[in-house]
């Protein structure tokens, strides 16, 4: 096995990689070759630890010290003290922000974890098409607390007293939904899971199905023990066909050792689960269109009350959570609700997973206690923003949040926070905007989703936000008027309050965020014809510059809808009307006789 | 496969498994084997996880070494895919990131055989439910 006694990781993450990481190994290599040491010491490049905000990071394996903000200087004293005299190098050790002190011990060196997996816990520790690995970490043993030591009632006490609360985007708090669930009287309830997420960009569902699809299957039976329910529904999208794959697989192994069926672990309890099919439309996320949807009929919301829980699916008490809901329950049960509690803020406990996407450098599914800022999502878990641009702002909650720009990169994320900055938790997309973007256009990238999306049952919702697109249109199109900018604001309150469900209710909040945050950018669009991030197609002009052209027919012959015209070594010209403005030209052009502008 | 019938049965049977799995000090798993995790969710699968997985397969058995490789679900890191974890005898597991055909075969040249770390590791930057 390996002759090295000691490895030195050093942070090469792409936000570490600005900070010298690369000079940094080199000069650990150089100087171990030097004494002599190269033998028994490895240095390698790693990848982002998470931390970039004290970075570049140094680790020492096996002793597992951490050292933060090293300069290529410090390798010298870190090879002379640490590795040679088994000294700590006391100021380079990660001083707690709070008190002060300095962390040195072993237990506390994995201060830079910002992130604690519950829902997640298994995804990608175990494989999931095998129930035995599930089982070897804690499966279905929540389940059997339930069954054998607890009674319907207490169980909802523990989910209450945890203050979980639903993360599918509303955040009602589940102990209370399965509370009514179980006290409305009917013969036969159900527990559906929704695993719509129709959020573009989002994919934390998807993921924890496909990485550890007994969680949810064990959640639901404690679920339906709890309210009196015998069936549960899968509620999937057919785009979602590895998810499908897995959960079928593991819903038969489920049943092939009786931990679905009759009679479950011997106490008396039946259940069991079936899947059905949505065909991936977003407003079928809704818990009403769902129902409806599973029922055979149009997938159209309809008026709550009544709620689900008082009667849903064939208008039988239905309990619905989202995926990831699920998936913190056995948890819940098994390490206790004080201990979930004790992760959070003082209304949202527990984590949120986060789907991280846009111009970040670390895309990826990550979990963090709620209560973690933007900052920390975006700088140091997330490596910061990519190719070192500016921040510009974050969409959380896809089409029905709205944008937050730098002032709230250090608000706690949390369900409450959120809602006041004019977004919302959502389901957990976040993606990350820089100063390239346009502000305009992405607002009307999430209404042209809506309006494709709308079910059209009512007509604030299917007929507004046609209109509010068409604003948007106009004024990306430079054809606006500063009169819009209110219009646009009329018009998105009205949808707001007068739609029928939650689509409409939300789906003008990227209109009236960005109008908040990014009047400026409208009014660029709109007094000046100008778009300040450049992405505005329509505002931008291509012209001749006549001196310089020296009639070459370049552009002529590479312009894809012939709008261009000129005779050989004369000048030549650009019919603006027929421009679509894709920029040919002005690659192409070797006397730069191209402006833009 | 027999029936849990009872919380006794599902107790045991979590004891069985983890000795087999190896996730118990005693049991012999753990010493022998090379546990391979190929991170095969849908992200990993588009950046070609698949391939990687058959090509650790086919190199293991090639060079005789007594692995177990399986998949496993999304570890969360999209933007190093494909993500494989390997935790030889007794060590701690180490999470390697964007292993193509040639990373892994680096992998296993270097870390594998030899014990040594190879460049690409993803540090683990998350708690688990019971380091918190
Ligand atoms: C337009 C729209 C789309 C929704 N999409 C989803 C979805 O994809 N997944 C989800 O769990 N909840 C979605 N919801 C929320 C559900 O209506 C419902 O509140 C949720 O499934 C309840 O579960 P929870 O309490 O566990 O969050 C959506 C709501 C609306 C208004
Ligand atoms: S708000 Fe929109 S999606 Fe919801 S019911 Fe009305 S038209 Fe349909």
């Amino acid at each position: 096995m390996s002759e090295y006694n000691f490895q030195i990781l050093v942070c090469g993450g792409t936000g570490c990689k600005a900070s010298e990481s690369e000079e940094i190994r080199s000069s650990f290599v150089n100087l171990l070759n030097e004494y002599g040491l190269e033998e028994e010491v490895q240095v390698v490049l790693t990848d982002c630890f998470g931390f970039c905000e004290k970075g570049p990071i140094v680790k020492m394996m096996p002793d597992k010290t951490v050292y933060v903000r090293v300069k290529p200087s410090d390798a010298d004293e870190i090879i002379k003290e640490h590795i040679v005299k088994g000294n700590q190098v006391e100021r380079l050790l990660y001083r707690d922000p709070v008190t002060g002190t300095v962390v040195r011990d072993r237990q506390h060196m994995e201060f830079y974890k910002k992130q604690i997996r519950i829902a997640l816990r298994n995804c990608g520790f175990i494989n999931p098409e095998e129930i035995d690995e599930y089982i070897a970490h804690d499966g279905y043993m929540a389940l059997g607390t339930c069954l054998t030591e607890m009674k319907p009632m207490e169980v909802i006490e523990q989910i209450k007293k945890s203050g979980l609360r639903g993360r599918g985007g509303g955040g009602f708090p589940t102990g209370l939904k399965w509370e009514i669930t179980a006290k409305v009287p009917g013969d036969q309830k159900y527990v559906v899971c929704n695993v719509d997420e129709g959020d573009p960009g989002a994919f934390m569902d998807r993921s924890i199905l496909e990485g550890d699809p007994h969680t949810v299957i064990e959640a639901m039976i404690i679920n339906g023990y709890c309210t009196g329910a015998s069936k549960g529904l899968v509620y999937i999208r057919a785009e979602y066909p590895l998810a499908i794959s897995r959960l079928k697989i593991a819903l038969a192994q489920a049943r092939a050792y009786g931990l679905l069926g009759d009679d479950i672990l011997g106490s008396g309890f039946n259940f069991d689960i079936e899947i059905r099919y949505g065909a991936g439309a977003f407003v079928c996320g809704e818990e009403t269109a769902l129902i409806h949807s599973m029922e055979g009929c149009r997938g159209e919301p309809t008026f709550k009350p009544p709620f689900p829980s008082v009667s849903g699916y064939l208008g039988k008490p239905t309990n619905v959570n989202n995926v990831e809901t699920y998936a913190n329950i056995p948890v819940i049960i098994n390490k206790g609700a004080d201990w979930f509690a004790s992760i959070g803020t003082e209304k949202s406990k527990g984590t949120k997973v986060f789907a991280l996407a846009g111009k970040i450098n670390n895309v990826g599914l990550i979990e963090v206690p709620l209560g973690t800022t933007l900052r920390e999502v975006i700088y140091d878990i997330g490596g910061g923003i990519r190719g070192g641009k500016k921040f510009k702002a974050v969409q959380t909650g896809g089409p029905s949040g709205g944008m937050l720009t730098a002032e709230f990169l250090d608000t706690p994320i949390d369900y409450d926070n959120l809602l006041a900055a004019g977004s919302m938790m959502g389901s957990g997309g976040m993606i990350v905007m820089d100063e390239d973007d346009c502000m305009v256009a992405i607002a009307k990238f999430y209404l042209g989703f809506t309006v494709e999306e709308s079910c059209g049952k009512c007509a604030p919702c299917r007929i507004g936000n046609k209109r509010l697109h068409e604003i948007l249109e106009r004024i990306t199109d430079g054809k606006g008027e500063i009169q819009d900018l209110d219009r646009l604001f009329m018009l998105s309150n009205v949808i707001k309050d007068a739609s029928l469900c939650g689509l409409g209710q939300t789906s003008p909040n990227p209109v009236l965020s960005s109008l908040k945050y990014f009047r400026q950018e409208y009014e660029a669009h709109v007094k000046a014809s100008h778009c300040p991030a450049g992405q505005c197609k329509a505002l931008v002009r291509y012209e001749v510059i006549e001196d310089k052209c020296t009639g070459c027919t370049l552009c002529f012959r590479n312009c894809p809808v012939g709008a261009i015209t000129g005779e050989k070594r004369e000048v030549h010209f650009i019919d603006q009307s027929l421009c679509i403005k894709c920029g040919v030209c002005f690659e192409k052009c070797k006397f730069g006789a191209i402006l833009v502008s | 496969m027999s029936k849990i019938t009872s919380v006794a049965d599902l107790k045991k049977k979590k004891e069985q498994v983890q000795l087999n799995l190896g996730l118990r000090e005693n049991s012999d798993a753990a010493d022998t084997h090379v546990q391979i995790r190929v991170g095969m969710a849908t992200c990993g699968i588009a950046s070609g996880a698949r391939e990687t997985m058959n090509f650790l397969v086919e190199e293991t058995r090639h060079q005789a070494i007594d692995a177990v490789i399986t998949q496993t679900g999304c570890m969360g890191f999209c933007y190093a895919e494909p993500t494989v974890e390997i935790t030889l005898p007794g060590k701690e597991p180490v999470v390697f990131g964007h292993v193509d055909k040639t990373k892994a075969r680096e992998i296993i040249d270097r870390f594998i055989i030899k014990g040594e770390l190879a460049d690409g590791i993803i540090p683990v930057n998350f708690k688990t439910i019971d380091e918190y």
